[in-house]
């Protein structure tokens, strides 16, 4: 048997078909993941992601800490509330996690993935000893994000008057404390939304609420569908150890400024630069009916091999897509090996949808 | 519950095959197997003329989640397959039974015989 959210009985009862997932017991769909995904795009969805971890840093040095242990710098988060997505490295540059860091009226929240709780939280704390700081993992909060379109407007129906007028002057990527609620404009869908953080014994009736007010409770088949669309990346497929935020599309959360700012794996990084990063990770999409995999062989022609990190049938595109690591000169088209046949794909931007809508 | 209905054979690799007047055999996927694969959003057919033994892969369906292959009830030659799936794979959810996805002209009709009926694919699903 494995963990437990504090929905686990709320799932069964709404006829939830539930998966291990990182050693959780979790909902994969209640029916149709594809009519999730679809309900998510175009109105909204309610997701218990209470399996992810919570984790609060504060103490007097809480700031250089996190400067130190993450490759985006929190002190460009200028006030209360603000928060930005970063990845936690090792000293060769390889990802330890990805998460988000929000800045509170105390130090920083992080949230980090599932699966890897336990390997993050020592990680954190042996990497934080010579600060003056303190690591504390918060397991008795659940998660209940809810996403889509019309996520926000119906959440404010449902809730406190202050927390309403909140829920609507949050911009993206922001994340407030209200009462013993954290409400963030943040998510993995690709969608507007918010994700909520809240006592553990207020979860199922707040859960409650919003199933009862028609929002679709959607599963971790459809988040992930969701998320490969919007070309975000799966911590233990798109990106690990082995390879650095450089090959995994996420340069772009790597703070070179300031140059005197050190940090766990910048050395390593430049490394790679001045001898010339080798992979990228991009899109793919299959022109032909099929289904693209992870771990299925990527061939470009004259250049080299590469693989499918992720891949799924798209619900929005109607056909399949992926996200494959690739040698650096790949152009715009590529092979895919399925069952022993080759299939041209196109290689595109790992965005494939936001906000509704068809990028690619 | 899934529907099993009680005039089809099943395989327990979860085919469902039935005997035809003119002693064709028709080829599906269960209601629990397409409940167990969740949405289907590929079929991959095998070839009109193709002969397999029984137990031999002849197909993929692919939903979703995975890719899974599906297996020749009884031996024989593939005499049709239902091109509609290419448009409708998701006619595998919602109509298993009325969705067939291949047909054999069987090389021996008594393996047939050898499939579990209703009540013993009932009982090999453990329902």
């Amino acid at each position: 048997m494995g963990q437990r959210t504090p929905l686990y009985d709320w799932h069964l009862a709404l006829g939830a078909k539930m998966v291990d997932f990182g050693g959780w017991d979790m909902p994969l769909h209640y029916g149709s993941q594809v009519e999730e995904h679809h309900q998510v795009r175009a109105d909204c969805g309610v997701f218990d992601v209470s399996h992810m971890t919570v984790i609060d840093v504060d103490g007097p040095a809480a700031t250089r800490c996190l400067q130190y242990l993450l490759a985006n710098d929190v002190a460009r988060l200028g006030s209360t509330g603000k928060a930005l997505y970063s990845t936690l490295l090792n000293e060769q540059g390889g990802v330890v996690d990805d998460l988000i860091v929000y800045r509170t009226e105390a130090g920083y929240r992080l949230v980090a993935n599932a699966a890897t709780r336990a390997k993050v939280v020592a990680w954190l704390q042996a990497h934080s000893a010579g600060y003056e700081v303190n690591v504390t993992p918060r397991p008795e909060l659940a998660i209940i994000a809810i996403q889509g379109p019309r996520a926000r407007d119906k959440v404010a129906e449902l809730v406190s008057w202050s927390r309403a007028a909140l829920i609507r002057e949050l911009q993206p990527f922001e994340g407030v404390a209200e009462g013993d609620w954290f409400i963030a404009r943040t998510g993995y869908t690709g969608e507007d939304g918010l994700e909520i953080i809240l006592p553990a014994e207020q979860a199922p009736v707040f859960f409650n609420d919003l199933v009862g007010a028609g929002i679709a409770p959607s599963g971790l088949g459809a988040r992930d569908t969701l998320r490969l669309e919007a070309g975000m990346n799966l911590y233990g497929q798109d990106i690990d150890e082995q390879h650095t935020p450089q090959t995994s599309n996420l340069g772009w959360c790597i703070a070179w400024q300031p140059a005197e700012r050190e940090f766990i794996g910048r050395s390593a990084l430049l490394n790679e630069i001045e001898h010339g990063v080798q992979e990228k990770l991009v899109g793919l999409v299959l022109e032909e009916r099929g289904v693209l995999r992870a771990h299925q062989v990527v061939r470009v022609a004259g250049i080299g091999e590469g693989e499918i990190t992720s891949g799924s049938f798209s619900p929005t595109l109607s056909k399949s897509i992926a996200l494959a690591r690739v040698p650096m000169a790949t152009g715009e088209r590529a092979e895919v090996e399925i069952r022993g046949k080759w299939y041209p794909v196109r290689v595109v931007k790992p965005t494939f949808v936001r906000h509704g809508k068809i990028l690619i | 519950m899934s529907n099993i209905p009680a005039e089809l054979r099943f395989a327990e690799s979860h085919e469902w095959a039935r005997l035809e007047a003119d002693g064709t055999v028709t080829v599906g996927i269960s209601d629990h197997a397409q409940e167990a694969l969740g949405d289907v959003v590929f079929v991959e057919l095998a070839e009109v003329g193709k002969v397999f033994a029984a137990g031999d892969a002849a197909g993929v369906v692919e939903s979703v989640k995975a890719a899974s292959d599906i297996y020749a009830p009884v031996s024989g030659e593939v005499i049709a397959v239902n091109e509609a799936l290419a448009d409708s794979p998701e006619s595998l959810n919602d109509s298993p039974y009325e969705s067939w996805i291949f047909k054999l002209k069987p090389t021996n009709a008594a393996e047939l015989d050898k499939l579990l009926d209703a009540a013993g694919y009932k009982a090999a699903i453990g329902e």
